[in-house]
């Protein structure tokens, strides 16, 4: 790119249409004809915020050339459906639970009881709300550091003819299927973990949340948090690993030059440079775990409806995404199923929140980039108008 | 490193000596060095378990021709017997459907942000929720089909509905990777083409797009890989069927995930636990076999940078 301040690529490629326009006359009206009015459309309501904000107008009329309006127009309207969908998501989830929240006989937040359905319809998402936040939390909390250090080891310990492949190993993991993820783990992992529990209950059972209770069997919150934490461990290693390894030689060659050993090297030079990324990856797996569907549902045994709540890991439990794969067989009324979508409103709305915290994470302490970036923007959207 | 500071002349009476290692320094180094080795080996170990226990433990239902081209028509958590073509089938038409609507979409958005939107606010907007739809659970995802297509449209739950679910998934990942190989595209390919006359739409279909093609087909498998191993949308969406059902807008359909799912309750017994293991086995291979294939082609098609 040539220009330093960015405004050179989309407006260069805009006064080169028109001239090209005249050159090549007749040209096959692009894609698909029945997109045309759906695609100018989609065209003119995205181009329009970006036009309002130009300021000084350029007169170059529209960009000439049909197939370019159109192709233009197909590109944007795809961005815009990406923006549409995330909206049609949030706005038909709450569409679809309102009028069964305002059925609820019993605090929606606040309560733990779940029994939608029936005449007085009473549920409450406090104990999935629980259970789905700490097992997501522990599976980030054991899933982290071994993330960060896979992906020092890829990244500088390993020797480089072995650093690919071990990658390779490590992206793997993201591929198997989650369902088997959750049989291995309840069939084949939960024994080993058991003596942990033990241990673990042994020692700091005299806290509630570390409580063994009575007849828990493998099935708890913290088996399952463990295979999480297997689950998100590539998510963090591929983000952890990338931004080590964009840690600047000089840093790093600084570091080693002053005397440093290859540890101070990293905790002086690439650690620092990588916290926030890995704070955000870290966060990302978070959001990964709290949406983990059925290797939840598999390992997590549901608690009797009598027995009175437990907040320990120790014990079984319910999360959002488990209840409703759980309970899909029970869709038959509206409410009762407003009922299930209100508790996935209330996940989309939680994952959404820890996503978006870590992107901004990632924007605002992206080493260097605040400054420079907002000047870049406006020079950008000066002449994206232009363009458009 | 030890060796050199070990043949380093002494050097002493000064506090400037900053290339000796104490000890402590040094214990801290191989400390540092032993756990990050051993984080390496804990995160292997998982692996290496899960793929040794499936494959011990369905390779042998694999080995028959019967796996391959029958169904568990008629075939109960007793019985020896049948396949896992009815399943395969319906992963692999439930997957083909989604990736016919997601690419387009995927990479028309990806040409977006890369050759029209850079650097604005719109396309900043859209990059957030891109964000956002990557993180979106997948069972969010099939909530809102759900509420779509049956609860609004009054239709029943039909393979088609998944697609559409599986869309939301797919999308992100192919858009992702599509993205981040049309911006390794170097400019100059572009100013060449609009150089010669070509209209920029032209320029995007014939030179950019090509450019970055590897790229995008290893985007694309992978986000097959992830939307066929997902079992939540399968679960709230469409029925599982053990007759062979090819026909996405009518009926229930087999598919892998749910025929484990359908199973799993009975491992008890040795023929459902068979069935089971084979069906993850399978899940697996193809899935595993779409991420490799992915990566092999990612290698044989990086854009040479300048």
């Amino acid at each position: 790119m040539s220009s330093p301040d960015g405004t050179a690529p989309p407006d260069r490629p805009a006064g080169e249409e028109n001239a090209a326009e005249e050159l090549v006359v007749g040209e096959p009206a692009g894609p698909t004809p029945h997109f045309e009015g759906l695609a100018e459309k989609h065209a003119e309501t995205t181009a329009h915020p970006a036009a309002k904000e130009t300021g000084p107008k350029l007169e170059l009329g529209p960009v000439g050339h049909l197939g370019d309006r159109l192709f233009a127009g197909l590109a944007r309207g795809s961005g815009g459906l990406v923006v549409a969908i995330v909206a049609f998501v949030g706005i038909f989830l709450l569409a679809l639970a309102i009028p069964a929240l305002a059925k609820d006989e019993s605090s929606f937040l606040f309560s733990r009881i779940w029994e939608p359905g029936g005449d007085t319809p009473r549920f409450g998402i406090a104990a999935l709300f629980y259970t789905t936040v700490i097992s997501s939390i522990i599976a980030m909390l054991i899933a982290v550091p071994i993330a960060v250090g896979v992906a020092l080891f890829i990244t500088y310990y390993a020797p480089k003819r072995l650093a690919a492949p071990v990658a390779h190993a490590v992206d793997l993991l993201a591929a198997v299927p989650s369902i088997i993820y959750g049989l291995w783990g309840i069939l084949f992992f939960a024994p080993i973990l058991r003596p942990v529990i033990d241990g673990i209950a042994a020692a700091l059972g005299w806290i509630p949340v570390f409580e063994k209770p009575a007849g828990a069997d493998v099935g708890v919150v913290f088996t399952a948090s463990v295979v999480l934490a297997i689950m998100i461990l590539p998510v963090v290693t591929a983000i952890s690993r990338e931004i080590f390894q964009q840690t600047p030689i000089t840093h790093r060659e600084g570091a080693l030059a002053l005397g440093a050993t290859r540890w101070e090297m990293i905790r002086m030079a690439v650690l620092p440079y990588g916290r926030s990324g890995v704070v955000s990856a870290s966060m990302l797996g978070l959001g990964r775990a709290l949406g983990e569907t059925v290797a939840v549902l598999i390992i997590l045994s549901v608690p009797n409806g009598n027995d009175p709540w437990n907040p320990s890991i120790f014990a079984g439990g319910e999360t959002f995404a488990s209840k409703i794969a759980n309970n899909a067989a029970e869709f038959d009324s509206p409410e009762k199923t407003g009922a299930y979508i209100a508790a996935g409103l209330v996940l989309f709305v939680v994952t959404f929140l820890v996503n978006s915290a870590a992107r901004i994470i990632v924007a605002r302490s992206a080493p260097g980039a605040k400054r420079p970036r907002r000047n870049r923007r406006a020079g950008a959207t000066q002449t994206e108008g232009a363009s458009a | 490193m030890s060796t050199l500071a070990a043949n380093k002349p002494a050097y002493d009476g000064q506090t400037l000596d900053l290339t000796g290692k104490s000890g402590l320094r040094a214990f801290k180094d191989t400390l540092a060095t032993v756990l990050i080795v051993l984080a390496f080996v804990v995160a292997l170990i998982p692996l290496l378990w899960i793929l040794w226990t499936v494959v011990s433990k369905g390779y042998h239902l694999l080995l028959s021709a019967d796996w391959w081209n029958q169904s568990q028509r008629g075939v109960t958590v007793r019985r020896e017997g049948g396949g896992a073509y009815h399943a395969i089938m319906g992963t692999l038409i439930m997957s083909l459907i989604t990736a016919v609507i997601a690419v387009p979409i995927a990479v028309l958005g990806a040409v977006y942000l890369v050759e029209y939107g850079k650097g604005t606010k719109a396309a900043r907007v859209v990059s957030f929720m891109i964000d956002i739809l990557t993180g979106v659970p997948s069972i969010v995802a099939a909530l809102f089909i759900y509420a779509v297509w049956i609860t609004m449209f009054g239709f029943n739950r039909v393979g088609f509905a998944v697609s559409l679910s599986l869309v939301l998934l797919m999308l992100p990942v192919v858009l992702r990777s599509t993205e981040e190989m049309l911006k390794l595209v170097p400019d100059e390919l572009r100013e060449a083409s609009y150089a010669l006359g070509v209209p920029k739409w032209k320029t995007i279909l014939k030179v950019v797009v090509p450019t970055a093609f590897g790229g995008i087909i290893t985007g694309v498998m992978l986000g097959l890989a992830r939307v066929m191993g997902e079992t939540a949308p399968l679960l709230i969406l469409v029925g599982y069927s053990k007759n062979i059902n090819l026909n996405p807008f009518d009926g229930f359909m087999g598919a892998l995930p749910t025929m484990i799912n359908q199973d799993r309750t009975e491992l008890a017994l040795q023929p459902a636990a068979d069935r089971v293991w084979a069906a993850a086995l399978t899940l697996i291979l193809l899935v595993l076999s779409l991420n490799l294939l992915a990566r092999l082609i990612a290698r044989f098609s990086t854009i040479k940078s300048k």
